[in-house]
């Protein structure tokens, strides 16, 4: 009983760890040299000395996606908090569902993110070479992570 | 505590304190304005000017717009408003295109530009003088002319993050009340349903036999879950066992 909600909260709190550095490091497209995320541009010159970093443009997908990547933070925390609420007051038999449906949310969200971005990188960098750096790759899988944990929330129930 | 130690007295400080500020000079007007003004070309854009000074608004109050194009180095003089009435440009680039907005009361002292062109670059200057509050600091605001104004930079953000929020907020919102609002006609039922039992306790009298008191009990319960709806029904026929059980 134990080892199993010790596991929902390491899974729960890996897609919360997985969203965070996914929003925050910059390398959701890297180039040569070059490398952008969701709030700035940062290019290396080529003998690897002086790193310059600008602001992203403000193009309005862009905006989006820094939104909903927002968003699936905030829902993934308040889904760690309500978990913890309802550990302590729900009834015996009851089901997480505040906390799986907000789970839920976030891993929806941070699938409209990625999949905006997908879509419309192009609009925001001008760059012919590049792939995509491990930051994307990071939210494509944090997006089953927190929908499995969303749902193991909402068909678990309380024992005591 | 050493003997002979000259003790500073308080007095020479607060006197140089009370010089300084019934000498100093009084307080210059100060305007403001915005730092840049965003319109687009064949709109019009208003330009702010508040200010504030240590004097009443006094009836000799003058408001002066400057206007330096892009790259020029003159600045001239498109506005002027003096004992209440404005002076609008009549003969430069600005003819019939400004309009007076503000209001000496307010302390507001706007303009409207209307018909913009993109040869209306530059900056403009907002010079307020309330005599005798004449000192003071000019403000400037910087004029862009786009074709399409660009929306800044957070409103989408702001705009996805406010919307999703808030909906989700208010979907729980109502379904908590909707659950409570359900929660309380369940309760309300059942305060009834005990209450009646109660009652028909109550009428039956106190030389009638146990049984005789089961039987009419049982069967104001039965009657009552007949008009009422399942769940009250299920609740009844519980308690009718229950009772029995007892006996």
């Amino acid at each position: 009983m134990l080892l199993l909600l010790l596991s929902i909260i390491v899974l729960h709190v890996a897609v919360l760890v997985l969203l965070f550095v996914s929003t925050i490091v910059s390398e959701w497209i890297v180039g040569n040299g070059h490398a952008t995320d969701l709030w700035q541009n940062c290019s290396t010159s080529s003998s690897g000395s002086i790193r310059h970093c600008f602001s992203s443009s403000t193009n309005e997908w862009l905006q989006s996606v820094q939104a909903t990547m927002i968003l699936s933070v905030i829902f993934s925390v308040m889904s760690l908090f309500l978990f913890f609420c309802q550990l302590f007051t729900l009834t015996k038999g009851g089901r997480f569902y505040l906390t799986g449906i907000f789970q839920i949310l976030a891993g929806l969200c941070v699938m409209s993110a990625a999949s905006i971005y997908t879509v419309r990188h192009s609009e925001w960098h001008l760059n012919s070479d590049y792939s995509y750096g491990f930051a994307y790759i990071l939210a494509w899988v944090a997006f089953p992570l927190a929908l499995l944990s969303g749902v193991i929330y909402v068909i678990l129930r309380k024992r005591e | 505590m050493a003997p002979g130690a000259p003790s500073s007295s308080p007095s020479p400080v607060l006197a140089v304190l009370l010089f300084s500020l019934v000498l100093a000079p009084a307080q210059a007007i100060v305007v403001y304005t915005d730092r840049e003004v965003h319109g687009a070309v064949g709109s019009r854009v208003t330009l702010h000017c508040s200010f504030w000074s240590s004097e009443w608004v006094s009836d000799d109050i003058s408001f002066t717009w400057r206007y330096q194009p892009e790259g020029g180095r003159d600045a001239i003089s498109i506005f002027h408003y003096a004992k209440g009435q404005p002076y609008i440009d009549e003969v430069g680039t600005f003819k019939e295109r400004i309009q007076w907005v503000g209001d000496p009361r307010w302390k507001d002292g706007s303009i409207v530009i209307h018909n913009l062109d993109y040869s209306d670059n530059g900056t403009f200057t907002c010079d307020v003088k309330n005599p005798p509050d004449i000192v003071g600091k000019t403000s400037q605001v910087t004029l862009y002319v786009f074709e399409k104004v660009p929306t800044r930079y957070g409103v989408v953000l702001g705009a996805v993050i406010g919307a999703v929020l808030g909906g989700v907020l208010l979907l729980l919102l109502l379904f908590y009340l909707v659950r409570y609002c359900w929660l309380r006609r369940q309760a309300a039922l059942q305060r009834r349903l005990s209450a009646m039992e109660k009652g028909k306790l109550h009428k039956i009298g106190k030389d009638s036999s146990k049984r005789g008191r089961q039987t009419p009990v049982l069967y104001a319960m039965l009657d009552h879950s007949r008009s009422t709806k399942a769940a009250s029904e299920k609740k009844s026929k519980g308690l009718g066992e229950s009772r029995k059980d007892k006996k």
